[in-house]
């Protein structure tokens, strides 16, 4: 079996050397996810590998997807945004009160939602910029702000249901597409949000000011950057990245008072395991989605090996410890 | 000009020790703004019923204790996110092993005091050795504990016994034990970064590691010394809300938020989360006023998802308060 | 101290032998020799200074002798004995001590708990810390600076002078026989120099062997008595300074002469308008400051430390504003409140601290390049990989024009060698069309070859109408580079001096005992 190997000539040993130079290139998320999908796919071809099965997994995945974009762009920048999950549960219980079981208010009540959002995100990013407070306190304090908030607003326990347009954002399919059978509407919403945040990250002096200042603030500010406004938008682009993945984790989890929570460790930990360097310097959108897509792959993994929800934490955070642990190992490997 | 600073006595050397954080400025604002509401729209009891004093620092004991611990690893330029589950299994086990059985309550400590060591030395094994940012290896680690306890036990298990409860509820004289325990945590603390090679050398990790390991650190150990001193006070703050509850359960830590905040007393108390700047002083201002804030709500009877808004705008302001005026750039 | 003593006596026989020898060190780094086979003794009561460009491998071997790096083969005798270190501890506690280039002292603690960190005396883990101040202010006496220096003073409170004084405190107090510095003048000013070279002259009397690296070949050879000469990893010659003139150091260094260190000054026709004009202008830090800057001059501005030389600038770069008095830009008056507004008005401002207000070290080159342009565009703005829409191939243009050596503009900024960033830091600004430069110690820890080239930028920048304000601590730069040179003295300008006024003149004025010539300035000097 080795023969052919064997035989060929140094040019072809060359050749798969530098194809393996450039498989070494890609960020390990890759690699680890489609590891993850393969098992997935093994263990149950039916649920995994048709393409019906690929667009609910991808339904699933796109609200944590949602939510990993945003807080990449503030880890990148040097920050955190703690309040991502209480935004959610604020999305969930206020627009249970606001619909009062009325689908015509569907759209507005979004609209309501992505002007709080735009609300918080400013706030956070006014008071970390203007007032030097840690934006890990700042959004801590946002968490527990926007929590009780949201509690009292509708008064301690959810009122109403959420009607059932507002629920396709994160439930429903578009039927019938050629090919691919049908698509959820959740990933193009995550589609959209990609295209918008891949451009303003990766193809705009904004995006590049992130990076720039999230690698050294004072050489930054000193070459120029508005760090204030680049600061208080990207807190903004988070929290309504929050927003909309709350509106998605709505549409198929329903109305709950516990739904948002411990979802910004979740978070985070989808972008650490995506790459996003924390303390800020290193990010990129497609890699925070993978990172999240992982995350949720392995969730199903352990859900299909028949492990109680408590296991499954236990394995994820061994899993993230690893994947930090495998990420740090190779960069020092580097240097 | 140099020669009063280079005649230094003992008393002026006991006060730079000593130095009074900005922070009890804010406490006593709190505190006295709070009075006066209270004295206006309520009882009046604040300022009236020594009984009510005391109450706030023992609602702040659990919180007090792991903040000590917080504090130290914070100092050391990491983070511990695992305390809360730390006390839940802490809390499960020991009212496990005990089963209200006085006989085993020594096993029970042993037992947990192992358990939080453990803990401990695993977060700083993970960080040290394995080159894991601090706030994903403690987030790590927090969820495998969490795993572990929610998979094994259900709600209430075991449970204490009544001797058990003197932790709790027992008082010497007029002071409850808790405050005992709580005062002797506070100055241990101080004594342990002031006094001692160890705090010395925290102060040292904390603000430059790489000067440290020049000058001969065992940086490593260091870290993961006050790694696991940290989830050894996480562990005694356990202890004692089980004392309390009669019965452990594994919510007990998570539904504290032990972990943000612990984290948050800290940095309110002036400790800076980049590390080697800080001390415990300021972080039991940052506890009384988490006490302070329970108790005034309580008072005047505020709606208690109202009173968690005003707690999270009032953390904000109580660090905004010293770093507004700040040159150095927030993260 | 006993030891020390005793090691001066059989130094004075005839029969000398090293204090401590490296034989046949050789160290490999991934993709690189730092060290090929490299032999050199060091005699005890001997000031040796060690030079080389960046990368010859001087800071390599230093970190070998101190215990930081394991060679891959060769070996050191200390006192004729073999040793192997596996940290630096294990050197320290044998007699060698390391200074190094970056400050290393914890700037919230005290001098006696810096000093003996990690040594604290203690007693059953309890530091006795009477006892730590008593031996830390002994320690600061054996030095001569306990009058300087209390032991419980909080470091940051001390000058970045003080601050290498309490490096060499804590190094003495390893009873080090031997100490090694590497660049202990980069960041001090011409007195404070001399109050080292003092120190270390006793510290030569005391028997001990001094080793220390430097790009000021002026101080090398106000301090050493023998020079080591090393490049690209090996071994070039030792050398008395007595047999030997600068210059052939610097042919041994860059194995050709360099013919001049400095370009020729302006011509009277390079020079053009007034650009920048200063009146009174003062804030927290600066007081009553006046002066003009015209195109195509260089306007050297020196001073000692805190004398305001650095504050000027922030003042000018709208980093810490004027709060009173006018700044006239190209005839018009103008406040400049942020950096931001001072690039937009075409100022640059290559600050002096690389590695902290520079580069942006985990970005690519490219990134780092483009940062101005980027940071004054258009926010959603379009990037393009080498430039911005008027030009884009920005990025290779600058690259060939300040000369940066590497294979891809893909490469972190970290990586690069210092004489590197500081060339990359400087295409930023070229990118950034400024036509009024700021420099603040432009060449500070660089190497000659560098230093060289940034010295001829700069002079082209002025050839091509850009006005240059250039602060330094160097006073051989300052009077090379110099068209007029303005002193600044206790947050004031001292006065003003034409092109080549000699040192001595600037020194004086400096330090507040001469005042300036115009009238104008002698009212502040006063």
């Amino acid at each position: 079996m080795t023969t052919t190997a064997m035989k060929s000539p140094a040019g072809t040993n060359k050749a798969l050397q530098s194809i393996w130079a450039w498989i070494r290139k890609i960020p390990p998320v890759y690699v680890l996810f489609l590891v993850v999908y393969i098992a997935l796919a093994y263990l149950n071809p039916n649920l995994f590998a048709t393409s019906n099965g690929i667009m609910t997994f991808l339904r699933r995945s796109s609200p944590l997807a949602v939510l990993a974009i945003g807080e990449m762009f503030v880890l990148a920048l040097g920050g955190f945004d703690l309040s991502i999950g209480s935004l959610v549960t604020l999305v969930v219980l206020a627009s249970s009160l606001l619909l009062n079981n009325d689908p015509a208010k569907a759209y507005p009540t979004i609209g309501i939602m992505l002007g709080l959002g735009l609300l918080i995100g400013l706030t956070n990013g006014l008071v970390v910029s203007y007032l030097k407070v840690p934006s890990f306190i700042v959004t801590l304090g946002m968490m527990l702000l926007v929590r009780g908030g949201a509690l009292y607003w509708v008064g301690g326990a959810p009122r109403g249901y959420l009607t059932d347009n507002w629920r396709a954002f994160g439930r429903n399919y578009i039927e019938h597409v050629p090919v691919l059978g049908r698509v959820p509407y959740a990933l193009i919403i995550l589609l959209v949000i990609t295209a918008i945040t891949y451009f303003l990250f990766h193809r705009t002096n904004y995006g590049r000011q992130i990076l720039a200042i999230g690698d050294n603030v004072r050489a930054s500010r000193l070459s120029g950057s508005r760090i204030e406004l680049v600061r208080v938008v990207t807190f903004v682009i988070c929290s309504l990245c929050a927003i909309i993945g709350g509106v998605m984790i709505g549409g198929y989890g329903g109305v709950n008072v516990t739904i948002g929570q411990g979802l910004e460790m979740q978070t985070i930990a989808a972008c650490v395991v995506g790459g996003v360097m924390l303390l800020g310097g290193k990010g990129s959108v497609p890699n925070a989605i993978f990172g999240a897509f992982t995350m949720q792959a392995l969730v199903e993994l352990l859900n299909l090996l028949g492990l109680p929800k408590p296991y499954k934490d236990a394995v994820q955070g061994i899993i993230i410890i690893a994947a930090v642990a495998y990420s740090a190992y190779s960069t020092r490997r580097k240097r | 000009m140099t020669t009063t600073t280079v005649s230094d006595n003992r008393f002026s050397r006991g006060l730079r020790g000593f130095r009074i954080p900005p922070v009890f400025v804010f406490l006593i604002i709190v505190f006295l703004v709070g009075g006066v509401l209270d004295q206006l729209f309520s009882d009046g009891q604040i300022f009236t019923n020594p009984a009510i004093m005391l109450n706030i620092i023992v609602r702040s004991v659990a919180l007090g204790i792991v903040a000590v611990g917080q504090t130290l690893v914070i100092l050391g330029a990491s983070i511990d996110l695992s305390v809360a589950y730390t006390i839940s299994i802490t809390a499960v086990m020991s009212s496990y092993i005990m089963q209200g059985d006085p006989t085993k309550v020594p096993l029970a400590l042993l037992g947990v005091f192992g358990i939080g060591a453990a803990i401990g030395l695993v977060n700083g094994l993970v960080i040290t050795k394995l080159h894991v940012n601090s706030f994903i290896a403690t987030l790590g680690t927090s969820l495998i504990i969490a795993g572990i306890i929610n998979a094994t036990f259900s709600n209430y298990t075991g449970s204490v016994p009544r001797e058990f409860e003197y932790f709790g509820y027992g008082t010497i004289g007029p002071v409850p034990v808790s405050i005992i325990v709580l005062a002797v945590m506070f100055i241990g603390g101080w004594l342990l970064l002031s006094r001692t090679k160890f705090g010395s050398h925290l102060y040292g990790v904390g603000g430059n590691a790489e000067v440290s390991r020049l000058s001969g650190l065992r940086t490593d150990r260091v870290l993961i010394g006050a790694h696991v001193l940290c989830s050894l006070t996480a562990v005694l703050a356990g202890v004692f809300l089980v004392s309390q509850m009669r019965s452990g359960a594994p919510w007990v830590g998570p539904n504290g938020v032990y972990d943000l905040n612990s984290i948050a007393v800290t940095v309110i108390g002036g400790t800076a989360l980049s590390g080697g700047k800080g001390g415990v002083w300021g972080t039991l201002a940052g506890v009384l006023i988490f006490g302070v804030l329970d108790t005034v709500f309580n008072q005047l009877g505020v709606n208690p998802y109202l009173k968690i808004v005003l707690q999270g705008a009032i953390v904000v302001l109580a660090v905004a308060s010293y770093t507004f005026r700040s040159k150095e750039e927030p993260a | 101290m006993a030891e020390s003593t005793t090691n001066a006596d059989p130094q004075a026989s005839a029969q000398q032998q090293p204090l401590l020898e490296v034989r046949n060190i050789t160290k490999r780094f991934p993709g690189v020799l730092a060290l090929d086979d490299v032999s050199l003794p060091f005699m005890p009561g001997e000031v040796h200074a060690v030079v080389g460009e960046n990368g010859a491998g001087k800071s390599t071997l230093m970190k070998i002798m101190s215990g930081a790096y394991i060679p891959d083969s060769g070996e050191i005798y200390l006192d004729g004995e073999k040793v192997s270190f596996a940290h630096p501890v294990e050197a320290q506690s044998k007699g060698i001590s390391i200074i190094y280039q970056e400050f290393n002292l914890l700037p919230e603690r005290t001098v006696a708990h810096n000093i003996f960190l990690g040594r604290e005396p203690a007693r059953l883990g309890v530091v006795d810390t009477a006892r730590m101040n008593q031996q830390a202010r002994e320690v600061l006496k054996e030095i001569g600076v306990e009058k300087m220096i209390s032991p419980t003073a909080v470091v940051n409170s001390l000058s970045v002078a003080e601050q290498q004084l309490v490096e060499i405190a804590k190094a003495i107090s390893f009873n080090a026989k031997v100490l090694i510095m590497d660049e202990p003048t980069a960041a001090l000013t011409y007195t404070e120099v001399k109050l080292l070279a003092d120190l270390v002259k006793r510290l030569k009397a005391r028997g001990m062997a001094v080793i220390f690296i430097s790009h000021r070949l002026i101080e090398v050879f106000d301090i050493a008595e023998k020079i080591t000469v090393l490049k690209d990893g090996k071994f070039v010659k030792t050398v008395n300074k007595a047999d030997v003139k600068p210059a052939d150091v610097v042919f041994l260094m860059v194995g050709r002469a360099l013919d001049h260190y400095f370009p020729p000054l302006g011509q009277k026709e390079d020079l053009g308008d007034v650009v920048l004009r200063v009146q009174g202008g003062s804030n927290e830090l600066l007081k009553d400051v006046s002066f003009e800057l015209r195109k195509g001059e260089v306007l050297g501005v020196a001073g000692l430390q805190g004398s305001g030389r650095t504050e000027l600038a922030q003042a000018l770069f709208g980093v810490m504003p004027f709060k009173t008095g006018t700044v006239e830009l190209r005839g018009k008056a103008i406040a400049l409140k942020n950096p931001n507004a001072a690039i937009k008005n075409k100022l640059g401002f290559v600050t002096e601290d690389r590695k902290s207000e520079g580069i942006i070290p985990r970005q690519p080159i490219r990134d780092n390049m483009l940062l101005t342009v980027r940071s004054i565009g258009n926010m959603v703005g379009v990037i393009y990989n080498d430039g911005i829409h008027k030009s884009r191939q920005l990025v290779p243009t600058l690259g060939k024009q300040v000369d940066i050596r590497t294979d891809s503009y893909d490469r972190e900024a970290q990586d690069l060698s210092g004489g590197n960033q500081q060339k990359v830091v400087l295409a930023k600004w070229l990118a950034s069309d400024a036509d009024l430069f700021i420099f603040d110690e432009p060449t500070r820890g660089i190497d000659v070859e560098s230093k060289a080239s940034i010295h001829d930028m700069i002079r082209d920048l002025t050839k091509r109408g850009v006005a240059v304000l250039m602060i330094s601590s160097e006073l051989p730069e300052i009077v090379g580079m110099s068209d007029r040179i303005l002193v600044m003295c206790d947050k004031r300008v001292a006065g003003e001096l034409p092109a080549q006024s000699s040192e001595q003149q600037i020194m004086l004025m400096a330090t507040g005992h001469t005042n300036g010539e115009s009238s104008k300035t002698a009212v502040a000097a006063g």
